[in-house]
């Protein structure tokens, strides 16, 4: 009899190879290991930048230079070694393409391997998608389309080529390059990213996809996201990622500015999935990420993200909600399994009057793995009226796992209104038994179970992404049962 | 259809049956009756195919297959259904959709393709309509928040919507007042047919007014001590256990 109990479940956990672990033979012209000023200037020069990003980029290592890895953090590693690593990888075929025919038959096979064929994208999807491999763009769809509505969707750095007056104005002003270690270590050395610019009124009529990737052995990934949605314009924005298998740490810093100008809304959403390590905790990407949006009158930002690999996460997608009535949004779904370690959340800064926000957090953790949330809800003085509504629940899966809820409060206007929920469930026998006897496998009543759990999260993903996102959670959980 | 031999059963190294002998046919309505801590709902959960219970001697046969090797969801693609006496919570899964992955995993487990959403729907509704199920029930988390009736109907519903050949109902009758009660009753009478057969596991006699027995079984100390027709649930609810017991222990 296939009998099921709570050790058959954390054998099976334990055992789900990484589906998605493999690696692409591209020539990549990779620069040798080790930071210093020259590397920051040779990547510069190498991107053919203008004189005022190099000196942007020299002032970001500078202050690095000087700053401490945070570590108060609930999480637990060995430090990466910062000259152990090499800061610039590019694929070394063709730069640019007109049509899919001309990319590298072995990238095709690699998004062949993600089930995210450029081609099926373009002809079903209507998803425009600026696909990042090893720092690169190496292709970019929709760009004509978009070019109608006067929209920019381009990599980092053709926008600091070909729109340098919006790169400079933005660039910094939501992460500053002193805002922390990782955020600083990126200003310097970013190899590449993704540039947004939705114009006055603009409706973005696609949602605005980038699949990032690591791919390159010892290769760190430094990715820079601009995004500004100009007054009354909208943007949903899709951010997805797998790696390959590797057995040395991957160091994962990227960081993401939103600007939301007067009644503008960005939608941006991820989905994570990062090598996490393997079953005996070796491996697996660090993942130290500066995500935070700025909105000013009126506008709204939303955060969804769905986080299901990474060997560490450090990852609080914020809001400044410095306009007044402007809107702030977060929602989460965070798995760990194995050994992976997460620490992760949001803070949401009201500064504006009449500023609202809404946080719900869906932390699920499995095998030996630990699962934290951290969230910041900050009421200024000048913000009357201003209120904030957070949920979190955890969800846990046998008995080596850790949930941890780190909510900080900080109101300093008395008219403030401020809500936190939280609780904490387990995965029972009886549900499993019970949806055993109704003919549903263990393996599929762990999925469905963990669906309902993060269901509040789900919906607030676009439709295409929401399948994704459910496929992964999948993976990230099931067994190899079958 | 379901066969019972010598069945002995145990949880945690703690013998529970003792030798259970049973045969069901299809269209026969069984009851088993006992007091607290006879067995009942072990008999029920061994049938099923719960993981903690260790079969340690005798057979289960059911339609003829020796089921004590099966998992609990291949019991349950064969037609074994229980209706549980603590049905549980599922958060965020909408009946609708419990039920649908029910059925296209059974479908499946059959080789065949899942069942058309227009299907679904129809088979939905027909049978919400049979047991007078307001439709905004199905679009509420399984079991959260539901009263004990609601808990009890939902379990007869889902019956109706997987139509198994063996229906056992763990002490369905507890926690209902006597509407719930009858609504489900009616429920299961209405899905009886000459080809399903019905497992009654209860401690009182009430139910089997509303779901007739052809035959009842006393089940005391993890053996089945008496059999008899519907007049021994009557005798039972007169006398109560203490005769049985004398009886056994004399």
């Amino acid at each position: 009899m296939n009998k099921y109990t709570e050790d058959d479940l954390r054998e099976e956990l334990k055992t789900k190879e990484y589906e998605y672990g493999f690696y692409t033979d591209i020539k990549s012209d990779t620069f040798p290991i080790g930071l210093n000023e020259d590397i920051v200037k040779a990547i510069s020069l190498k991107k053919e930048e203008p004189q005022w990003m190099t000196d942007w980029r020299l002032e970001a290592f500078k202050a690095w230079k000087e700053m401490t890895e945070p570590e108060w953090a609930n999480v637990h590693y060995a430090k990466p070694d910062f000259q152990a690593i090499s800061y610039y990888s590019a694929p070394n075929s063709k730069p640019k393409y007109n049509s899919l025919d001309e990319v590298d038959p072995e990238l095709l096979a690699t998004f062949a391997k993600l089930g995210i064929s450029l081609d099926e994208q373009k002809k079903l999807s209507n998803v425009a998608m600026d696909v990042v491999v090893d720092s690169v763009s190496v292709a970019t769809t929709f760009k004509k389309t978009l070019g109608e509505k006067g929209i920019i969707f381009m990599s980092i750095s053709e926008a600091i080529k070909e729109h340098p007056e919006l790169v400079k104005k933005y660039i910094g002003t939501v992460v500053p390059q002193k805002d922390n270690f990782y955020a600083a270590l990126n200003s310097a050395v970013f190899s590449d990213g993704s540039f947004c610019y939705i114009p006055k009124g603009v409706h973005c009529p696609m949602e605005l996809s980038t699949y990032f990737r690591i791919n390159q052995a010892g290769t760190g990934q430094f990715e820079r996201t601009l995004v500004i949605a100009d007054e009354g314009s909208y943007v949903s924005y899709l951010e997805g990622c797998t790696a390959p298998s590797r057995d040395e740490n991957q160091l994962h810093a990227a960081v993401v500015e939103l600007i939301a100008l007067d009644n503008a809304e960005i939608k941006y959403s991820t989905v994570q999935n990062w090598y996490p390590g393997n079953a005996e905790g070796k491996g697996g990407v660090y993942n130290f990420v500066t995500k935070r949006g700025l909105c000013e009158t009126n506008a709204k930002i939303s955060w969804t993200q769905v986080e299901t690999g990474s060997a560490v996460t450090w990852k609080y997608p914020s809001c400044v909600l410095k306009g007044d009535n402007s809107v702030g949004e977060f929602y989460s779904i965070a798995v760990t399994n194995n050994y992976q370690q997460a620490d992760t959340g949001t803070k949401m800064i009201h500064l504006g009057k009449n500023t609202k926000s809404t946080i719900i957090s869906k932390g699920i953790s499995a095998g030996k793995s630990q699962n934290s949330y951290r969230g910041l809800v900050k009421i200024s003085p000048n913000a009357d009226n201003a209120r904030n509504f957070s949920q979190c629940d955890s969800l846990l899966m046998g008995n080596d796992c850790g949930a941890h809820t780190f909510p900080y409060i900080e109101a300093k206007n008395k008219s403030a209104r401020i809500e936190h929920e939280a609780t904490t469930s387990k995965i029972g026998e009886d549900q499993i038994f019970y949806c055993n006897q109704r003919g549903i496998s263990t393996e599929k009543a762990i999925a469905l179970i963990v669906n309902g759990f993060s269901k509040d999260v789900l919906n607030k993903l676009p439709m295409e992404f929401a399948v994704e996102a459910q496929k992964l959670l999948e993976i990230s959980l099931e067994g190899s049962v079958g | 259809m379901l066969k019972i031999k010598n069945l002995h059963a145990s949880v945690e190294d703690k013998s529970i049956l003792k030798g259970i002998n049973l045969e069901i046919k299809p269209g026969e309505v069984h009851a088993i009756m006992g007091p607290n801590g006879s067995g009942k709902s072990t008999l029920a959960s061994v049938i099923a195919g719960k993981e903690d219970y260790e079969v340690t001697d005798g057979d289960i046969f059911f339609e003829g297959q020796d089921i004590n090797e099966l998992a609990a969801e291949e019991r349950a693609h064969k037609g074994i259904f229980l209706s549980f006496q603590y049905p549980v919570e599922i958060p965020g899964v909408s009946v609708t959709n419990f039920m649908k992955t029910a059925i296209n995993e059974t479908r499946k487990a059959k080789g065949l393709e899942d069942m058309p959403a227009k299907d679904m729907l129809k088979l939905i509704r027909e049978k919400a309509e049979l047991l007078e199920i307001d439709r905004k029930f199905l679009s509420r988390s399984l079991n959260e928040g539901f009263s004990g009736g609601e808990k009890k109907r939902n379990e007869i519903f889902q019956m109706a919507m997987l139509e198994p050949k063996l229906a056992i109902l763990d002490e369905t009758d507890s926690g209902l007042d006597i509407d719930a009660l009858r609504i489900v009753a009616n429920g299961v009478n209405k899905l009886k047919s000459k080809d399903n057969a019905v497992l009654v596991i209860t401690h009182y006699q009430r139910l089997l007014d509303y779901i007739v027995p052809d035959f009842v079984h006393v089940l005391y100390k993890g053996r089945i001590v008496k059999s008899g027709t519907k007049e021994l649930a009557h005798e039972l609810e007169e006398k109560g256990y203490d005769w049985i017991k004398e009886e056994v222990n004399a």
